[in-house]
């Protein structure tokens, strides 16, 4: 077990185009961080690059205070899971797992020791004669797993371990690789592209974009303080609504956001300090669908009342999505299950305004 | 109900009809009828041009000479007894074991080699190498057999060069034996290189990766996932190629014709020999017949291996 580090590692394929442009994470001793972000935004490259899979352009690797940059894998002392497993067709799921410490010389029993005490973990004790061949994709996942187990690494890396699972699976194996993590805390690196996932397993996750960190942050943190349009945006489900918008001064004194002609929104006095200096310039409004709801008689004040027409009406069970234009922006909203909401009817709706963002169009930073 | 309206109530058969239609009809849909008629073409071919041939191979061999009597199994047991048969048996399975071990294990380098060219010079290489195999064999040999020639080329001249006298090539038993061999390696290594570069191609490049995060190094790489993965190949071609080699005619016929002193025959030269150029047909169908049970034997345990195996891989 082991802190993971990155200095400035840039990853640079043949074509001369970055595909990790300079970042620096440091991951600490039994932490759970998850890499998430779009596809082609660099995840892979970077666990890739801390497995010793990939050479690093630039930049430094280190793994439990040492350089790791000219360590060849199998020195590094890390396991790692891959999307399709990559088990060996041709030895047995017992084989398989033993197949790093047969490598390493390691006595018989003691082998024979770790990989029935993982198997057992892993709730795969039947399954150790058989070939990968007949198993099913969630007991392959859980051999994969086995195989990184056995060896107690100081890293655990993963890269979209569950994409190739149905979503039934998926979620029982999240909460499987969570308990694990938790049976054996050694220090993991994560990737994937569903954020519900990262949310879930995280105790860091780091979002990445275009080559580049985002933002790292706790699953909460992210959620209710993105540092930017693009982490605004790719966390939570269904996305955040954005609507361009106007500050401007408000009534007593206040200050207010305009959205369009006919919806002005008073800004919370909480705010106004932060809000102030924005004055009279066009920004971005932030709202997520569940501040966004069915206005109420009794609302508290500061909830305006808005009127709009629906467009799309989408019945979840504990929840409804309503589903709107603003001036041509699709907006959602989460409204109660027993709102009565039809299309092309119009719905009083309102906003929780202490819960917005507000970010420059230019840079997208929410300020 | 149309049916029943239509039908005169005086004609008794026309459900006993219909029943042995639908009995056709269902014989006809069946998928295995099916089959085996869209294969009937090729059965009859195999049974033309296979089947028969060998059947009457089998017949020819228990003529005697004249082919007016039957003898039973008093060819073969002639030809056991025949000091030169023995050595053609020897020589056989020394000509077809040795050139494909050769062959196996200089096209696994050579697909080794070539696989880790980059890009667009891997085409280039391999064109190269494969010349040796798109050239007619009878013609690349005659140019093997001028090279060998003891007075006047290639290999002589070179050694001259470095002072070494002539090497009588083909005139010596086991440098003969080593000549025949040679050009049949390589002749036929391309054809190995070719088939295990595809295999290696096929082998999913994260089994390397997982295994050098579990921490093999390249030789531990090559024995426990390229072997193995390539198993069924390796097989298959070794096999493919024990037939071939087995059955050569074409190299040893050019360059020895079965000398010096008949240490070069293999089945197919020596069964040209004594079938057609001294005229005794029985004897020589008798003798190729001998690669039957070898090459029966081989195959048998060869693919029941390939079966099993890729019944595991195959994922
Ligand atoms: N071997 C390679 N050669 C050249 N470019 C590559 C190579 N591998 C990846 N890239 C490029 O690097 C960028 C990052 O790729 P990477 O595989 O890290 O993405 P990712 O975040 O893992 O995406 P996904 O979620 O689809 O797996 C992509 O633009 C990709 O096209
Ligand atoms: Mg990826």
């Amino acid at each position: 077990m082991a802190e993971v580090s990155c200095r400035k590692v840039v990853k640079e394929y043949d074509a001369g185009v970055q595909a990790v442009k300079g970042i620096d994470l440091d991951i600490s001793d039994h932490e759970f961080v998850v890499l998430v972000g779009p596809s082609g935004c660099g995840k892979s490259t970077t666990l890739r690059m801390i497995a010793g899979l990939e050479e690093v352009t630039s930049g430094e690797i280190w793994i439990d205070g040492d350089v790791v940059n000219d360590v060849p894998p199998r020195d590094r002392d890390i396991a790692m899971v891959f999307q399709n497993y990559a088990l060996y067709p041709h030895m047995s799921v017992f084989d398989n797992m033993a197949f790093g410490l047969k490598l390493r010389k390691f006595p018989k029993q003691e082998i024979s020791r770790r990989v029935d005490e993982a198997a057992r973990i892993l709730d795969i004790t039947p399954l150790l004669d058989r070939k990968p061949r007949a198993l099913s994709g969630g007991q392959r996942q859980r051999v994969a797993m086995g195989r990184a187990i056995v060896r107690n690494p100081k890293v655990f890396l993963f890269d979209e371990p569950l994409s190739n699972l149905d979503a039934k699976l998926r979620v029982q194996m999240r909460t499987e690789i969570k308990k694990v993590h938790q049976t054996v805390r050694t220090t993991t690196v994560y990737v994937t592209h569903d954020q519900i996932e990262a949310m879930t397993l995280a105790d860091r996750v780091v979002v990445m974009n275009g080559g580049n960190i985002e933002q790292v942050g706790a699953p909460q943190e992210l959620y209710h303080h993105p540092a930017t349009r693009f982490v605004a945006g790719f966390i939570g489900s269904p996305a955040m609504n954005f609507l361009p918008c106007r500050v401007q001064d408000g009534t007593n004194g206040g200050l207010a956001v305009r959205v369009t002609d006919s919806i002005t929104l008073p800004i919370p006095p909480a705010r106004m300090d932060r809000y102030g200096k924005f004055k009279d310039r066009s920004m971005i409004l932030g709202l997520r669908p569940e501040h966004l709801f069915e206005y109420h008689e009794q609302a508290k004040p500061g909830w305006t009342r808005v009127e709009l027409p629906v467009d799309v009406v989408e019945p979840m069970g504990m929840e409804t999505m309503v589903h709107f234009f603003v001036d041509g922006v699709p907006v959602c909203a989460r409204v109660d299950p027993a709102t009565h909401a039809e299309p092309n009817e119009i719905l009083p709706l309102t906003a929780d305004l202490n819960q917005m963002h507000l970010m420059e169009p230019e840079t997208g930073r929410v300020v | 109900m149309a049916d029943g309206t239509s039908v005169p109530i005086d004609v008794i058969a026309p459900g006993q009809v219909r029943a042995r239609r639908n009995t056709m009809q269902r014989f006809a849909q069946r998928r295995s009828t099916t089959g085996f008629f869209l294969c009937l073409p090729l059965i009859l071919l195999i049974a033309a041009f296979v089947i028969y041939p060998a059947f009457y191979a089998i017949y020819l061999s228990m003529l005697n000479k004249k082919m007016t009597a039957f003898v039973g199994l008093g060819n073969f047991q002639f030809l056991l007894k025949r000091h030169t048969f023995q050595l053609v048996i020897f020589q056989s399975c020394l000509f077809a074991v040795t050139s494909v071990v050769l062959k196996a294990v200089i096209g696994f380098i050579l697909a080794h080699l070539m696989h880790n060219i980059p890009g667009k010079n891997q085409r280039i290489w391999r064109g190269l190498l494969l010349v040796p195999w798109v050239i007619p064999l009878a013609l690349s040999t005659l140019t093997w057999w001028w090279m060998f020639d003891p007075s006047y080329s290639a290999f002589n001249w070179v050694l001259n060069q470095f002072g070494i006298d002539n090497v009588p090539w083909l005139g010596v038993g086991w440098t003969a034996r080593f000549c025949t061999i040679a050009v049949n390696v390589w002749y036929g290594t391309p054809f190995f290189m070719i088939m295990y570069l595809a295999a290696l191609k096929s082998v999913p490049e994260q089994l390397y990766e997982a295994a050098a995060i579990d921490g093999a190094n390249t030789i531990q790489k090559l024995f426990f996932v390229t072997l193995p993965m390539m198993r069924n190949i390796i097989a298959i071609t070794v096999l493919f190629s024990l037939i071939v080699t087995f059955a050569d005619f074409d190299i040893v016929r050019i360059l020895t014709a079965g000398g010096p002193q008949d240490m070069t025959h293999v089945f197919a030269t020596y069964a040209f020999q004594i079938g057609i150029q001294s005229g005794d047909i029985p004897l020589g169908a008798a003798d190729s017949l001998f690669m039957f049970p070898i090459l029966a034997f081989a195959a048998f345990f060869v693919l029941r291996g390939v079966t099993r195996r890729t019944k595991e891989i195959a994922a």
